[in-house]
């Protein structure tokens, strides 16, 4: 394998595909070196989903500039790379003389920067806005929209290989070098590489390539929060993501959020966890997003709507000085040359990703001159989900490719068809949980109960896996021990 | 659009019973739709035997079983389809259906909603911890060994004492695997008597009854579950907590009727049983739409879902015949200890067949059937559990006004 590259994007989530994509469009020889066995299951992947407005960016100048960007040009890049995304608007909501204070205060804060179209609301208007909402105030935030946080996140990886990048899989970084020639030399758990550029996009893990690379250290002060997902009978109910009012930190506890598949979110809970990675779901916290969940959507968040849980961590970092949460860095240092180092990316990251790989891309024409990428094709599309066609286009996929008449997933309506092109992705990702997040497969209410079975199957004889090799999303994550008999 | 008299959804058991039954009745134009590539449905995977005893009076193994109706099918010349997934049910009776040979849609005249259950999963439950491989819902590990020739694990834990998690902790010792534990929240078993005595008594495997798995640890792979005894509220007792080490947790926590598809239609459902809410002839609030098997109502033997779907083709029958059925404007209410009761609604016109379940286990009790202050039937019974359903016959005649009908248990 040919290990020279021009640039070494670190970590594979929705920066480094956001980088790797705005890079590929110079004549550039670009690997994503990523962790896990495929992109975003880290931050990227666990999150609300929300395309925000800026509103919650507090003072962070480059968090907020970068949101805003961000959520201006979004339906164009939704269409570029067939991202489903709805404009939903949002609802921050209060409760109470103190909560509207707050409110009236983050409103203003809102003005201040600029945040489109926001306007202070009262019981009746939020009623009239989401009538399963409740709230004697609320700031209305039109600008904000629903996305599929992984949909995203595989998009930009997807459009990034489509144009020359190559994405290498199970590859922890854990060294890198600066060689007499100038070029970088990473080692991984697996390999060894060589680059003349090294992008720090690490996530969670970018403090320890920060301080790898030599640029500042940063202490990780992540904050853990946990989810519910609730089936799409409760999805019915809600058009807009309901948030409380912020506490005095900024941050927004368990809000209600429609998906833009259907679903509804309740979370994320919120709990510090310092330098910790710890994705368990806890009792303490489902019992609190059912009191939380219910305040804000009355009747519709119970228990037999959940299908599943799930949790994020934000990766916060603070400075080790101030001890203060630090703004996006986006840095670059003459005297650590062809390096440019991300930290503090956490929300609104998913939001922020196209702009902040242009200031990347702005950091390396400040060292060097690129060619322009002339085969560089900015569209991708998405695998047709054959759910979401009228009867006379589902006839026409059946005519094409007689798979689409197999479904294999019925809660989510996914056929075989479908299942089969994410077998084949272009990013060569094989886990099961791959597949489920390319094709919504497993997602439905049964979890997996009827289309599981068929999942493994088809890696089985499509990548001509033995059932032992067989992983559910992670290394050491088999699904089988062998053969019954 | 072609046109059919009858549509059935599933050909399981509920579905090929029906079938068979109104050809027999004399309905010629039936068509059943079938998800998987044959007939037969869930019992495919039910390699186990004892299924049979009370139709057939014999035991036999599912496949068998269902082989018997899967024949008088064939037999009969009733027209199947197989490897066609219904994706929408109108609520004008318009069925369509996703084929490899394209979208196909029938305007049905009458529905047979025959499509099953599901199990209720890890997520449902919200149980805490982490989230690794290894986690199997009973009925998918089932279908991992005996139709896809794949083993799940080898040290085994078992959370709930539903039937298919007993015959599962059976079928996995035999395999050579450990099953260490199987746990039950409620202070006695949710699967049979003879499953708990010939699946876990025989294999010595452990019952802990009134325990909770509270929390799952490892990642990637499960590697323990901490289970804790709860009181009778449910809620875990402080000091009980006890961490058992296993590479797979096979989930037997409820099964839930399907029933997406009759949502889709307008049927309206009943809260308790998770099925549609229907009359005497098991028709549904959707005129032509009907109901039988576990999509109505969990059952605990397949031979009562087949004999509930031959019951439910004379309704059909008749309906196709007279146009429309006599209106059910008779309630049917479940008083103290009765978990639910099948059918909802009654005309009062028809003798009925009456199935329902306890909430919890009584001995020495009555059956009491009465409508307002008049006793209709009043039944001694030596012990009622969860686990068993009871059946019960009524005549017509013996509904003697407009009035509920209660259901209860007497103590």
């Amino acid at each position: 394998m040919e290990k020279l590259y021009d640039v070494a994007i670190i970590g594979g989530g929705v920066i480094g595909s956001a980088v790797a994509r705005e890079l590929s469009r110079y004549q550039l020889k670009i690997c994503v070196l990523e962790k896990e066995l495929d992109v975003c299951n880290g931050a990227s992947g666990r999150n609300t989903g929300l395309l925000h407005s800026g509103i919650l960016s507090g003072d962070h100048k480059l968090r907020t500039e970068c949101c805003l960007e961000g959520n201006a040009e979004f339906d164009q890049v939704a269409e570029e790379l067939d991202v489903p995304f709805r404009r939903s608007g949002k609802l921050i909501v209060g409760f109470g003389e103190e909560e509207k204070l707050c409110l009236e205060k983050l409103y203003e804060h809102g003005l201040q920067c600029k945040v489109p179209g926001i306007r202070m609301i009262g019981a009746d208007e939020i009623k009239k806005i989401e009538p399963n909402a409740d709230g004697e105030t609320a700031i209305y935030v039109p600008s904000a929209g629903i996305l599929c946080p992984y949909t995203y996140a595989i998009a930009l990886a997807e459009n990034a290989a489509q144009n020359g990048v190559h994405y290498h899989f199970d590859q922890e970084v854990t060294g890198i070098e600066k060689g007499a020639d100038g070029n970088y030399k990473i080692s991984t758990v697996k390999s060894h590489w060589t680059a003349r550029w090294v992008i720090n996009c690490a996530g969670l893990f970018a403090y320890r390539i920060s301080s790898m690379l030599g640029f500042g250290t940063y202490i990780p002060q992540r904050v853990k929060g946990e989810y519910e997902i609730l089936d799409k009978k409760a999805g019915k109910f809600l058009s807009i993501p309901i948030y409380p009012a912020p506490s005095e930190n900024g941050d927004c506890d368990i809000h209600i959020t429609p998906t833009v598949d259907g679903n509804v979110l309740v979370g994320p809970t919120l709990k510090e966890i310092g330098d910790e990675i710890d994705y368990s779901a806890t009792q303490e916290k489902i019992d609190e997003m059912m009191i939380q969940g219910a305040r804000l959507f009355p009747k519709h968040v119970k228990r037999e709507y959940f299908i599943r849980n799930y949790t994020g961590i934000f990766p916060y970092v603070v400075d080790p000085v101030t001890m203060q949460r630090v703004d996006f860095q986006i840095q670059s240092d003459p005297h650590i040359s062809h390096a440019v180092n991300l930290v503090g990316i956490s929300t609104p990251g998913l939001t922020s990703a196209l702009p902040i790989a242009r200031r990347v891309v702005v950091k390396v024409l400040e060292q060097e001159d690129l060619l322009p990428n002339p085969a560089f094709n900015p569209i991708r599309k998405g695998i047709i989900r054959f759910a979401d066609q009228t009867d006379e286009e589902k006839a026409r996929l059946i005519g094409e490719d007689p798979d689409y008449g197999e479904i294999y997933c019925r809660c989510e309506c996914v056929t075989k068809a479908e299942i089969k092109q994410a077998v084949h992705n272009i990013l060569g990702v094989s886990t099961v949980s791959g597949i489920k997040y390319r094709t919504r497969a497993t997602m439905g209410r049964c979890q997996g109960g009827y289309c599981e079975t068929r999942l493994t199957s088809m890696i089985e004889q499509e990548l001509h896996r033995d059932a032992k090799d067989i992983l559910l999303n992670q290394n050491g994550a088999y699904m089988f021990v062998g053969k019954v008999k | 659009m072609n046109r059919r008299d009858v549509v059935i959804i599933g050909g399981g058991p509920a579905g090929l019973a029906a079938a068979a039954a109104l050809k027999k009745a004399g309905i010629h134009d039936i068509l059943i739709v079938e998800r998987e590539k044959q007939l037969g449905g869930i019992l495919r995977q039910c390699i186990h035997d004892g299924f049979g005893l009370t139709r057939f009076g014999e035991t036999l193994s599912g496949p068998e079983y269902s082989q018997r109706f899967i024949n008088e099918v064939k037999d009969l010349q009733i027209e199947s389809i197989t490897n066609a997934t219904v994706i929408d049910l109108s609520n004008d009776k318009v069925v369509t259906i996703d084929t490899t040979e394209g979208l196909l849609k029938i305007q049905a005249r009458a529905v047979i909603l025959t499509m099953g259950c599901r199990e209720r999963t890890r997520g449902a439950l919200a149980i805490p911890g982490t989230r690794p491989a290894g986690i199997y819902n009973a009925g998918v590990a089932q279908s991992y060994m005996n139709l896809y020739n794949k083993m799940v694990g080898k040290n085994i834990v078992i959370m709930g004492s539903g039937d298919i998690g007993l015959i599962m902790a059976r079928r996995l010792t035999l395999e050579g695997a450990h099953v260490s534990a199987v746990f039950e929240i409620l202070p006695y078993p949710s699967g049979l008597p003879r499953n708990i005595e010939q699946c876990l008594n025989d294999y010595n495997i452990p019952l802990y009854l009134s325990h909770s798995v509270i929390d799952i640890k490892g990642d990637p792979r499960i590697e323990s579950v901490v289970a804790a005894q709860v009181d009778e509220k449910q809620k875990i007792i402080p000091g009980t907590e006890k961490e058992f080490p296993c590479d797979t947790l096979i989930l037997s926590v409820g099964l839930i009727p399907e029933n997406e598809l009759s949502l889709s239609a307008g049927v309206s459902l009943d809260g308790r049983t998770k099925g549609a809410i229907v009359d005497e002839n098991f028709q549904t609030d959707v005129p032509g739409i009907f109901a039988a098997g576990n999509v109505l109502h969990v059952h605990d033997l397949v031979d009562f879902v087949s004999l509930e779907a031959e019951k439910l083709a004379e309704g059909v029958s008749r309906y196709l015949k007279e146009g429309s059925l006599p209106e059910a404007d008779i309630p049917v209410e479940t008083g103290s200890n009765i978990g639910h009761v099948i059918p909802q609604k009654i005309s009062g016109t028809r003798d009925i067949q009456m199935s329902l379940r306890v909430r919890r286990p009584v001995k020495k009790c009555r059956l009491v059937i009465s409508q307002g202050s008049h006793t209709i039937k009043s039944i001694p019974m030596p012990k009622a559990i969860p686990a068993e359903m009871i059946q019960l016959q009524l005549k017509a005649d013996s509904f003697i006004s407009k009035e509920p009908v209660e259901v209860r248990i007497d103590e």
